[in-house]
Protein backbone atom coordinates (compact mmCIF):
# COMPACT_ATOMS: atom_id res chain seq x y z
CA UNK A 1 0.00 0.00 0.00
CA UNK A 2 1.15 3.34 -1.09
CA UNK A 3 1.13 6.25 1.83
CA UNK A 4 2.34 9.42 2.61
CA UNK A 5 5.30 10.15 5.42
CA UNK A 6 2.61 12.42 7.17
CA UNK A 7 1.10 9.29 7.99
CA UNK A 8 3.58 7.88 10.15
CA UNK A 9 6.53 10.60 11.24
CA UNK A 10 7.19 14.10 11.94
CA UNK A 11 9.93 16.45 11.25
CA UNK A 12 11.87 19.10 12.38
CA UNK A 13 14.35 21.38 9.86
CA UNK A 14 17.38 22.93 11.51
CA UNK A 15 20.09 25.56 9.74
CA UNK A 16 23.75 26.05 9.96
CA UNK A 17 25.27 28.03 7.10
CA UNK A 18 24.49 26.44 3.69
CA UNK A 19 23.64 22.98 4.78
CA UNK A 20 19.86 21.76 6.21
CA UNK A 21 19.10 19.12 8.37
CA UNK A 22 15.88 17.60 8.50
CA UNK A 23 15.10 15.25 10.87
CA UNK A 24 12.00 12.32 10.21
CA UNK A 25 10.98 10.83 13.19
CA UNK A 26 8.18 7.58 13.40
CA UNK A 27 5.07 8.29 15.42
CA UNK A 28 5.08 4.28 17.14
CA UNK A 29 8.13 2.79 17.36
CA UNK A 30 6.70 -0.49 15.31
CA UNK A 31 6.63 2.15 11.56
CA UNK A 32 10.31 2.88 11.94
CA UNK A 33 12.01 -0.01 10.19
CA UNK A 34 9.36 1.22 7.50
CA UNK A 35 11.28 4.71 7.62
CA UNK A 36 14.53 3.08 7.05
CA UNK A 37 13.85 0.65 4.36
CA UNK A 38 11.77 2.98 2.20
CA UNK A 39 13.51 6.78 2.66
CA UNK A 40 16.90 6.33 1.70
CA UNK A 41 19.54 9.10 1.58
CA UNK A 42 19.35 9.09 -2.44
CA UNK A 43 15.70 9.43 -2.31
CA UNK A 44 15.16 12.89 -0.25
CA UNK A 45 18.27 13.76 -2.56
CA UNK A 46 15.86 13.40 -5.61
CA UNK A 47 13.25 14.67 -3.58
CA UNK A 48 14.29 18.61 -3.39
CA UNK A 49 17.12 18.02 -6.41
CA UNK A 50 15.14 21.36 -7.79
CA UNK A 51 16.43 23.22 -4.88
CA UNK A 52 19.83 21.80 -4.02
CA UNK A 53 23.25 23.11 -6.01
CA UNK A 54 24.24 21.34 -8.71
CA UNK A 55 27.71 20.72 -7.16
CA UNK A 56 26.50 20.06 -3.53
CA UNK A 57 27.89 17.52 -1.62
CA UNK A 58 25.63 14.40 -1.24
CA UNK A 59 23.08 14.08 1.42
CA UNK A 60 23.73 11.90 4.45
CA UNK A 61 21.52 9.86 6.28
CA UNK A 62 22.09 8.91 10.39
CA UNK A 63 20.13 6.27 11.75
CA UNK A 64 19.16 6.62 15.77
CA UNK A 65 17.47 3.23 15.92
CA UNK A 66 16.59 3.72 19.60
CA UNK A 67 14.92 6.90 19.15
CA UNK A 68 13.51 5.73 16.00
CA UNK A 69 14.87 8.94 13.90
CA UNK A 70 16.59 9.47 10.80
CA UNK A 71 18.77 12.98 10.10
CA UNK A 72 19.19 13.91 6.83
CA UNK A 73 21.65 16.43 6.32
CA UNK A 74 21.49 18.19 2.86
CA UNK A 75 24.20 20.67 2.14
CA UNK A 76 23.55 23.67 -0.40
CA UNK A 77 20.15 23.44 -0.29
CA UNK A 78 19.87 27.17 1.36
CA UNK A 79 21.06 29.27 -1.24
CA UNK A 80 24.35 30.62 0.43
CA UNK A 81 22.70 30.82 4.24
CA UNK A 82 20.34 32.92 6.32
CA UNK A 83 22.34 35.62 6.04
CA UNK A 84 22.87 35.44 2.13
CA UNK A 85 20.15 33.69 1.06
CA UNK A 86 17.16 35.61 -1.19
CA UNK A 87 14.61 33.09 0.18
CA UNK A 88 12.01 34.03 1.76
CA UNK A 89 12.43 31.27 4.41
CA UNK A 90 15.72 31.62 4.47
CA UNK A 91 16.33 29.10 7.52
CA UNK A 92 14.65 26.70 5.59
CA UNK A 93 12.28 25.97 8.59
CA UNK A 94 9.23 24.84 6.08
CA UNK A 95 11.20 22.32 4.27
CA UNK A 96 10.76 19.35 6.89
CA UNK A 97 6.99 19.49 5.99
CA UNK A 98 7.40 19.29 2.25
CA UNK A 99 9.53 15.82 3.05
CA UNK A 100 5.71 14.90 4.37
CA UNK A 101 4.34 14.65 1.06
CA UNK A 102 6.50 11.76 0.28
CA UNK A 103 4.98 8.65 -0.75
CA UNK A 104 6.33 4.95 0.10
CA UNK A 105 5.26 1.58 0.20
CA UNK A 106 4.49 0.64 3.95
CA UNK B 1 26.21 18.58 46.32
CA UNK B 2 22.57 17.44 45.49
CA UNK B 3 20.77 18.10 41.72
CA UNK B 4 21.25 21.54 39.82
CA UNK B 5 18.62 23.17 38.44
CA UNK B 6 19.22 25.40 35.55
CA UNK B 7 16.41 27.08 32.97
CA UNK B 8 16.50 28.61 29.99
CA UNK B 9 14.93 31.93 29.56
CA UNK B 10 15.83 32.67 26.04
CA UNK B 11 16.34 30.76 22.50
CA UNK B 12 16.83 33.91 20.59
CA UNK B 13 17.70 37.42 20.64
CA UNK B 14 13.73 38.63 20.77
CA UNK B 15 12.22 35.73 22.22
CA UNK B 16 8.87 36.22 25.26
CA UNK B 17 10.45 37.76 28.48
CA UNK B 18 7.15 36.81 30.49
CA UNK B 19 8.57 32.25 30.00
CA UNK B 20 11.75 33.43 31.43
CA UNK B 21 10.02 35.76 34.42
CA UNK B 22 7.69 32.50 35.00
CA UNK B 23 11.28 30.47 35.70
CA UNK B 24 12.70 33.12 37.58
CA UNK B 25 10.02 33.02 40.15
CA UNK B 26 8.35 29.22 40.38
CA UNK B 27 11.54 27.29 38.95
CA UNK B 28 13.41 27.08 41.99
CA UNK B 29 16.13 27.70 39.57
CA UNK B 30 20.08 28.03 40.16
CA UNK B 31 20.68 29.07 37.05
CA UNK B 32 18.58 31.03 34.28
CA UNK B 33 20.50 31.33 30.84
CA UNK B 34 19.51 33.49 27.91
CA UNK B 35 20.65 32.74 24.47
CA UNK B 36 20.39 35.31 22.36
CA UNK B 37 22.99 35.03 19.48
CA UNK B 38 22.18 34.06 16.59
CA UNK B 39 25.08 33.71 13.83
CA UNK B 40 24.51 37.43 12.18
CA UNK B 41 23.72 39.26 15.28
CA UNK B 42 26.64 40.22 16.51
CA UNK B 43 28.36 41.92 13.44
CA UNK B 44 25.02 43.93 13.47
CA UNK B 45 25.82 44.78 17.04
CA UNK B 46 29.57 45.02 15.95
CA UNK B 47 28.15 47.98 13.43
CA UNK B 48 26.06 49.42 16.30
CA UNK B 49 28.95 50.13 18.20
CA UNK B 50 31.19 51.81 15.57
CA UNK B 51 28.20 53.99 15.40
CA UNK B 52 28.16 54.43 19.30
CA UNK B 53 30.75 52.62 21.80
CA UNK B 54 28.15 52.20 24.28
CA UNK B 55 26.03 50.08 22.03
CA UNK B 56 26.60 47.21 20.40
CA UNK B 57 24.23 44.60 23.13
CA UNK B 58 21.25 42.98 23.17
CA UNK B 59 18.43 45.53 22.97
CA UNK B 60 15.97 43.42 25.35
CA UNK B 61 18.47 43.04 27.85
CA UNK B 62 17.40 46.35 30.13
CA UNK B 63 13.97 44.55 29.48
CA UNK B 64 14.95 41.22 30.77
CA UNK B 65 17.16 41.99 33.44
CA UNK B 66 14.45 44.23 35.30
CA UNK B 67 12.08 40.87 35.01
CA UNK B 68 14.49 38.69 36.73
CA UNK B 69 17.03 40.59 38.91
CA UNK B 70 14.28 40.82 41.25
CA UNK B 71 14.46 37.14 42.26
CA UNK B 72 18.55 37.45 42.22
CA UNK B 73 20.32 36.76 45.96
CA UNK B 74 16.78 37.12 47.77
CA UNK B 75 16.48 36.62 51.21
CA UNK B 76 14.97 33.32 51.86
CA UNK B 77 14.89 32.02 48.22
CA UNK B 78 17.12 29.53 46.57
CA UNK B 79 20.06 31.56 45.18
CA UNK B 80 19.72 32.83 41.04
CA UNK B 81 22.30 33.66 38.91
CA UNK B 82 21.80 34.63 35.69
CA UNK B 83 24.68 33.61 32.58
CA UNK B 84 23.73 35.16 28.89
CA UNK B 85 25.51 36.10 25.66
CA UNK B 86 23.24 38.95 25.56
CA UNK B 87 26.37 40.85 25.57
CA UNK B 88 27.12 40.48 21.73
CA UNK B 89 29.83 43.06 20.74
CA UNK B 90 29.90 45.05 23.73
CA UNK B 91 29.91 42.90 26.84
CA UNK B 92 31.23 45.30 29.26
CA UNK B 93 28.90 48.11 28.10
CA UNK B 94 26.12 45.78 28.70
CA UNK B 95 27.30 44.75 32.37
CA UNK B 96 27.02 48.01 32.75
CA UNK B 97 23.97 48.26 31.85
CA UNK B 98 23.05 45.63 34.41
CA UNK B 99 24.93 47.18 37.25
CA UNK B 100 22.91 50.65 36.50
CA UNK B 101 19.66 48.23 36.93
CA UNK B 102 20.51 46.58 39.63
CA UNK B 103 21.45 50.29 41.34
CA UNK B 104 17.77 51.06 40.79
CA UNK B 105 16.18 47.92 42.40
CA UNK B 106 18.32 48.90 44.90
CA UNK B 107 20.78 45.52 44.52
CA UNK B 108 23.68 46.44 46.56
CA UNK B 109 26.42 44.04 46.53
CA UNK B 110 25.53 42.30 43.38
CA UNK B 111 28.06 41.02 41.24
CA UNK B 112 28.12 41.55 37.24
CA UNK B 113 30.99 39.84 35.60
CA UNK B 114 31.66 40.78 31.71
CA UNK B 115 33.79 38.01 29.06
CA UNK B 116 35.38 39.17 26.52
CA UNK B 117 37.96 37.87 24.38
CA UNK B 118 35.95 36.25 21.54
CA UNK B 119 36.40 39.04 19.35
CA UNK B 120 39.26 37.91 17.04
CA UNK B 121 38.90 40.75 14.14
CA UNK B 122 43.05 41.79 14.93
CA UNK B 123 44.32 38.53 14.57
CA UNK B 124 42.53 38.27 11.81
CA UNK B 125 43.41 41.33 9.81
CA UNK B 126 46.97 40.21 10.56
CA UNK B 127 46.58 37.01 8.17
CA UNK B 128 44.64 37.71 5.58
CA UNK B 129 46.41 34.67 3.85
CA UNK B 130 43.83 32.67 6.05
CA UNK B 131 41.35 30.90 3.85
CA UNK B 132 37.40 30.85 4.97
CA UNK B 133 34.85 27.74 4.97
CA UNK B 134 33.61 29.72 1.56
CA UNK B 135 36.78 29.30 -0.41
CA UNK B 136 37.85 33.11 0.14
CA UNK B 137 40.52 34.61 1.71
CA UNK B 138 40.59 36.91 4.83
CA UNK B 139 42.09 39.17 3.05
CA UNK B 140 39.86 39.50 0.19
CA UNK B 141 37.24 40.66 2.38
CA UNK B 142 39.00 43.93 3.01
CA UNK B 143 37.09 46.47 4.39
CA UNK B 144 33.75 44.41 4.07
CA UNK B 145 34.87 42.54 6.96
CA UNK B 146 32.72 43.78 9.93
CA UNK B 147 33.17 41.08 12.66
CA UNK B 148 34.94 38.23 13.71
CA UNK B 149 34.03 36.12 16.85
CA UNK B 150 35.14 32.92 18.23
CA UNK B 151 32.97 30.54 19.34
CA UNK B 152 34.11 30.12 23.44
CA UNK B 153 33.75 27.92 25.52
CA UNK B 154 33.25 27.34 29.72
CA UNK B 155 36.47 29.18 30.64
CA UNK B 156 35.76 32.43 31.06
CA UNK B 157 31.79 31.79 32.47
CA UNK B 158 33.84 29.00 35.01
CA UNK B 159 36.22 31.95 36.40
CA UNK B 160 33.17 34.53 36.80
CA UNK B 161 31.69 32.08 38.56
CA UNK B 162 34.44 31.17 40.42
CA UNK B 163 34.74 35.25 41.52
CA UNK B 164 31.27 34.77 43.08
CA UNK B 165 29.46 36.70 39.95
CA UNK B 166 25.70 36.87 40.29
CA UNK B 167 25.12 37.86 36.81
CA UNK B 168 27.80 36.82 33.95
CA UNK B 169 27.33 38.47 30.71
CA UNK B 170 29.06 37.04 27.24
CA UNK B 171 29.94 37.90 23.91
CA UNK B 172 29.87 34.73 21.47
CA UNK B 173 30.04 31.60 23.75
CA UNK B 174 29.16 28.72 22.34
CA UNK B 175 25.63 27.85 22.94
CA UNK B 176 25.43 24.76 24.64
CA UNK B 177 28.68 26.25 26.88
CA UNK B 178 26.33 28.80 28.24
CA UNK B 179 24.75 25.48 30.32
CA UNK B 180 27.86 23.29 30.46
CA UNK B 181 29.68 25.99 32.76
CA UNK B 182 27.10 26.01 35.32
CA UNK B 183 27.46 22.23 35.69
CA UNK B 184 31.54 22.52 35.93
CA UNK B 185 31.58 24.69 38.10
CA UNK B 186 28.78 23.26 40.62
CA UNK B 187 29.98 20.09 40.30
CA UNK B 188 34.03 20.05 39.66
CA UNK B 189 33.97 18.11 36.73
CA UNK B 190 37.62 17.54 35.17
CA UNK B 191 38.77 19.35 31.96
CA UNK B 192 38.92 16.18 30.52
CA UNK B 193 36.41 14.57 31.87
CA UNK B 194 34.71 14.30 28.31
CA UNK B 195 31.66 11.79 29.44
CA UNK B 196 30.31 14.60 32.25
CA UNK B 197 30.79 17.46 29.74
CA UNK B 198 29.55 14.88 26.55
CA UNK B 199 26.41 14.85 29.08
CA UNK B 200 26.16 18.50 30.11
CA UNK B 201 26.52 19.33 26.95
CA UNK B 202 23.37 17.23 25.72
CA UNK B 203 21.44 19.10 28.37
CA UNK B 204 22.72 22.18 27.17
CA UNK B 205 21.53 21.82 23.78
CA UNK B 206 18.36 20.41 24.41
CA UNK B 207 17.54 23.83 26.41
CA UNK B 208 19.53 26.31 24.23
CA UNK B 209 16.32 27.06 21.95
CA UNK B 210 14.25 27.49 24.80
CA UNK B 211 10.72 26.58 23.92
CA UNK B 212 11.24 24.64 20.76
CA UNK B 213 12.23 21.72 23.40
CA UNK B 214 9.09 22.43 25.36
CA UNK B 215 6.36 22.20 22.69
CA UNK B 216 7.37 25.65 20.36
CA UNK B 217 8.34 24.62 16.70
CA UNK B 218 6.29 21.55 16.94
CA UNK B 219 2.40 21.57 16.94
CA UNK B 220 0.54 20.27 13.60
CA UNK B 221 -3.30 20.44 14.20
CA UNK B 222 -4.53 16.74 14.00
CA UNK B 223 -1.25 15.27 14.35
CA UNK B 224 0.56 16.82 16.60
CA UNK B 225 -1.38 18.83 19.15
CA UNK B 226 0.20 21.21 22.15
CA UNK B 227 -2.04 22.43 25.10
CA UNK B 228 -2.02 26.19 25.69
CA UNK B 229 0.34 27.29 23.26
CA UNK B 230 0.01 31.07 23.81
CA UNK B 231 1.42 29.96 27.50
CA UNK B 232 4.54 27.79 26.28
CA UNK B 233 6.79 27.37 29.78
CA UNK B 234 10.07 27.15 29.27
CA UNK B 235 12.58 24.32 29.92
CA UNK B 236 14.49 23.37 33.17
CA UNK B 237 16.87 20.77 33.97
CA UNK B 238 17.42 18.87 36.98
CA UNK B 239 20.57 17.72 36.69
CA UNK B 240 22.38 15.02 39.19
CA UNK B 241 26.52 15.18 39.91
CA UNK B 242 27.23 12.93 36.98
CA UNK B 243 25.26 15.47 34.51
CA UNK B 244 22.19 13.43 33.56
CA UNK B 245 19.14 15.18 33.71
CA UNK B 246 15.47 15.66 33.63
CA UNK B 247 13.92 18.13 31.45
CA UNK B 248 10.52 19.36 32.47
CA UNK B 249 8.97 23.18 32.97
CA UNK B 250 7.09 24.74 35.56
CA UNK B 251 3.79 23.00 36.36
CA UNK B 252 0.77 25.10 35.38
CA UNK B 253 2.98 26.16 31.93
CA UNK B 254 1.54 26.07 28.35
CA UNK B 255 3.18 23.30 26.10
CA UNK B 256 4.36 19.44 26.12
CA UNK B 257 7.63 17.88 27.13
CA UNK B 258 7.80 14.28 26.35
CA UNK B 259 9.59 11.86 24.26
CA UNK B 260 8.82 13.30 20.53
CA UNK B 261 9.45 17.40 21.76
CA UNK B 262 12.71 15.96 22.99
CA UNK B 263 13.88 13.73 19.82
CA UNK B 264 13.11 17.01 17.77
CA UNK B 265 15.04 18.84 19.50
CA UNK B 266 17.66 16.59 19.96
CA UNK B 267 18.42 16.53 15.92
CA UNK B 268 17.81 20.51 15.53
CA UNK B 269 20.64 21.69 13.99
CA UNK B 270 22.71 18.72 14.19
CA UNK B 271 24.73 16.50 11.50
CA UNK B 272 26.47 13.74 12.94
CA UNK B 273 24.83 13.22 15.82
CA UNK B 274 28.06 11.10 16.93
CA UNK B 275 30.44 14.48 16.50
CA UNK B 276 28.68 17.61 17.28
CA UNK B 277 31.68 19.86 18.13
CA UNK B 278 31.70 22.41 21.02
CA UNK B 279 35.05 24.58 22.17
CA UNK B 280 34.28 22.14 25.11
CA UNK B 281 34.03 18.53 24.40
CA UNK B 282 33.18 16.17 21.00
CA UNK B 283 30.02 15.16 21.88
CA UNK B 284 28.19 11.69 21.10
CA UNK B 285 24.71 11.80 20.90
CA UNK B 286 24.27 8.78 18.68
CA UNK B 287 23.12 6.56 21.85
CA UNK B 288 20.59 9.27 23.35
CA UNK B 289 18.01 8.15 24.85
CA UNK B 290 14.55 9.61 26.43
CA UNK B 291 12.37 8.04 29.03
CA UNK B 292 9.23 9.81 30.03
CA UNK B 293 8.99 9.86 33.43
CA UNK B 294 5.54 11.61 34.15
CA UNK B 295 3.95 14.50 32.66
CA UNK B 296 6.28 17.06 30.65
CA UNK B 297 9.15 15.27 32.69
CA UNK B 298 11.71 13.47 30.34
CA UNK B 299 14.89 11.75 31.34
CA UNK B 300 17.84 12.21 28.72
CA UNK B 301 20.95 9.71 29.35
CA UNK B 302 23.39 7.83 26.73
CA UNK B 303 25.25 10.95 25.86
CA UNK B 304 29.11 10.43 25.64
CA UNK B 305 32.23 12.74 24.27
CA UNK B 306 35.63 12.14 23.48
CA UNK B 307 38.04 15.53 23.50
CA UNK B 308 37.24 18.32 22.45
CA UNK B 309 38.83 19.78 19.28
CA UNK B 310 42.17 21.58 19.02
CA UNK B 311 40.82 24.82 17.37
CA UNK B 312 37.79 27.35 17.78
CA UNK B 313 35.07 28.11 15.09
CA UNK B 314 34.78 31.87 14.05
CA UNK B 315 32.40 33.44 12.15
CA UNK B 316 33.54 36.39 9.98
CA UNK B 317 30.50 39.35 9.42
CA UNK B 318 30.92 40.74 6.50
CA UNK B 319 29.23 43.54 4.09
CA UNK B 320 28.03 41.51 1.00
CA UNK B 321 25.66 44.54 -1.16
CA UNK B 322 22.07 44.94 -1.05
CA UNK B 323 18.81 42.84 -0.95
CA UNK B 324 15.62 45.06 -2.51
CA UNK B 325 12.37 43.20 -2.95
CA UNK B 326 8.86 43.96 -3.74
CA UNK B 327 5.65 41.81 -3.40
CA UNK B 328 1.56 42.44 -4.95
CA UNK B 329 -1.19 40.29 -3.98
CA UNK B 330 -3.66 39.25 -6.34
CA UNK B 331 -6.88 37.48 -5.83
CA UNK B 332 -9.57 35.77 -7.31
CA UNK B 333 -10.26 33.73 -10.44
CA UNK B 334 -6.82 33.64 -12.75
CA UNK B 335 -5.20 35.42 -9.96
CA UNK B 336 -1.82 33.01 -10.37
CA UNK B 337 -1.41 34.11 -14.37
CA UNK B 338 -1.86 37.32 -13.45
CA UNK B 339 0.46 37.31 -10.40
CA UNK B 340 2.76 35.41 -12.86
CA UNK B 341 2.65 37.87 -15.72
CA UNK B 342 3.62 40.74 -13.36
CA UNK B 343 6.74 38.86 -12.36
CA UNK B 344 7.53 38.15 -15.72
CA UNK B 345 7.00 42.66 -16.52
CA UNK B 346 9.03 43.55 -13.34
CA UNK B 347 12.16 41.06 -14.76
CA UNK B 348 11.36 43.01 -18.52
CA UNK B 349 11.74 46.11 -16.61
CA UNK B 350 15.00 45.15 -14.87
CA UNK B 351 16.37 44.82 -18.03
CA UNK B 352 14.84 47.75 -19.67
CA UNK B 353 15.79 49.74 -17.26
CA UNK B 354 19.41 48.67 -16.46
CA UNK B 355 19.11 47.89 -12.57
CA UNK B 356 22.35 45.64 -12.22
CA UNK B 357 21.00 42.71 -10.47
CA UNK B 358 23.32 39.72 -9.47
CA UNK B 359 20.82 36.95 -8.71
CA UNK B 360 16.60 37.49 -8.93
CA UNK B 361 13.99 35.32 -7.41
CA UNK B 362 10.32 35.36 -8.24
CA UNK B 363 8.31 33.59 -7.32
CA UNK B 364 4.24 33.50 -5.83
CA UNK B 365 3.60 33.32 -2.15
CA UNK B 366 0.75 30.51 -1.92
CA UNK B 367 2.49 28.22 -4.23
CA UNK B 368 6.09 27.79 -5.11
CA UNK B 369 8.25 30.47 -2.51
CA UNK B 370 8.60 28.24 0.58
CA UNK B 371 9.40 25.32 -1.72
CA UNK B 372 10.38 26.34 -5.42
CA UNK B 373 7.37 23.58 -5.91
CA UNK B 374 4.36 22.58 -5.22
CA UNK B 375 5.18 18.43 -4.70
CA UNK B 376 2.59 17.23 -7.33
CA UNK B 377 -0.06 18.87 -4.81
CA UNK B 378 -1.20 22.50 -6.45
CA UNK B 379 -4.83 23.39 -6.85
CA UNK B 380 -5.52 26.50 -7.73
CA UNK B 381 -5.57 29.18 -5.03
CA UNK B 382 -8.19 31.86 -4.24
CA UNK B 383 -5.35 34.43 -3.38
CA UNK B 384 -1.24 34.55 -4.13
CA UNK B 385 1.37 37.31 -3.53
CA UNK B 386 3.83 37.62 -6.12
CA UNK B 387 7.43 38.15 -4.45
CA UNK B 388 10.45 39.56 -6.53
CA UNK B 389 13.76 39.98 -4.76
CA UNK B 390 17.14 40.39 -5.93
CA UNK B 391 21.04 40.77 -4.89
CA UNK B 392 22.48 44.26 -5.87
CA UNK B 393 25.99 45.95 -5.62
CA UNK B 394 24.23 48.74 -4.49
CA UNK B 395 21.43 50.27 -2.39
CA UNK B 396 20.17 52.21 -5.73
CA UNK B 397 19.75 49.36 -7.61
CA UNK B 398 17.92 47.52 -4.86
CA UNK B 399 15.55 50.08 -4.24
CA UNK B 400 15.18 50.76 -8.19
CA UNK B 401 14.14 46.47 -8.33
CA UNK B 402 11.61 47.13 -4.86
CA UNK B 403 9.86 50.37 -7.04
CA UNK B 404 9.33 47.66 -9.96
CA UNK B 405 6.98 46.07 -8.38
CA UNK B 406 5.18 48.85 -6.84
CA UNK B 407 4.70 50.41 -10.16
CA UNK B 408 2.57 47.41 -10.91
CA UNK B 409 -0.52 49.14 -9.10
CA UNK B 410 -0.87 51.47 -12.65
CA UNK B 411 1.33 49.35 -15.05
CA UNK B 412 0.81 46.12 -14.34
CA UNK B 413 -1.73 43.35 -14.88
CA UNK B 414 -4.99 44.14 -13.30
CA UNK B 415 -6.43 43.61 -9.36
CA UNK B 416 -2.73 44.08 -7.79
CA UNK B 417 -3.30 45.83 -4.80
CA UNK B 418 -0.99 45.25 -1.24
CA UNK B 419 2.33 46.61 -2.68
CA UNK B 420 5.27 46.42 -0.42
CA UNK B 421 8.97 47.08 -0.49
CA UNK B 422 11.93 46.63 1.49
CA UNK B 423 15.64 47.24 0.90
CA UNK B 424 18.39 45.75 3.08
CA UNK B 425 22.24 45.50 3.27
CA UNK B 426 23.39 42.09 3.47
CA UNK B 427 25.86 41.33 6.43
CA UNK B 428 27.07 37.53 4.97
CA UNK B 429 29.08 35.24 7.70
CA UNK B 430 31.69 32.69 6.71
CA UNK B 431 33.77 31.00 9.03
CA UNK B 432 37.14 29.88 10.03
CA UNK B 433 39.64 27.57 12.54
CA UNK B 434 41.49 29.86 14.75
CA UNK B 435 44.31 27.92 17.10
CA UNK B 436 42.79 28.48 20.48
CA UNK B 437 45.76 30.07 21.92
CA UNK B 438 44.65 33.17 20.04
CA UNK B 439 40.83 33.33 21.68
CA UNK B 440 41.73 33.51 25.24
CA UNK B 441 38.78 35.02 27.64
CA UNK B 442 39.08 38.07 29.90
CA UNK B 443 36.64 38.56 33.00
CA UNK B 444 35.68 41.97 34.09
CA UNK B 445 33.76 41.76 37.51
CA UNK B 446 32.11 44.81 39.24
CA UNK B 447 30.25 44.98 42.34
CA UNK B 448 26.94 47.08 42.67
CA UNK B 449 27.89 49.72 44.94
Amino acid sequence: MIIRLQQLAHTRTGDKGDTSNISLIAYRPEDFAVLEREVTAQKVADWFAHLRDADAQPVQRHVLAQLHALNFVLPGLLRGGVTRSLALDAHGKCLGAALLRMEIQQ
Amino acid sequence: MQTLRIGAGAGYSGDRLEPAIELARDGQLDYLIFECLAERTIALAQQARLADPVAGYDPLLGARMRGVLPYVRQPGRRRLRIISNMGAANPQAAAQHVLAIARELGLSGLKVAAVEGDDVLEVLRAHPEWTLDNGSSVGALGQRMVSANAYLGVEGILQALAEDADVVITGRVADPSLFLAPQVHAFGWAEDDWLRRGRGTLTGHLLECAGQVSGGYFADPGLKEVPDLARLGFPLAEIDPDGIARISKVAGSGGRIDVATCTEQLLYEVHDPSRYLTPDVTADFSAVAFELLGPDQVLASGAQGQSRPERLKVTVGYRDGWIGEGQMSYGGPNAVARARLAGQVVEQRLALTGVAVQELRCELMGVDSLHGSTFGAAAEPWEVRLRVAGRCATREAAQALANEVETLYTNGPAGGGGATRQVREVLAVASVLLPRELAVPRVHLEVCP
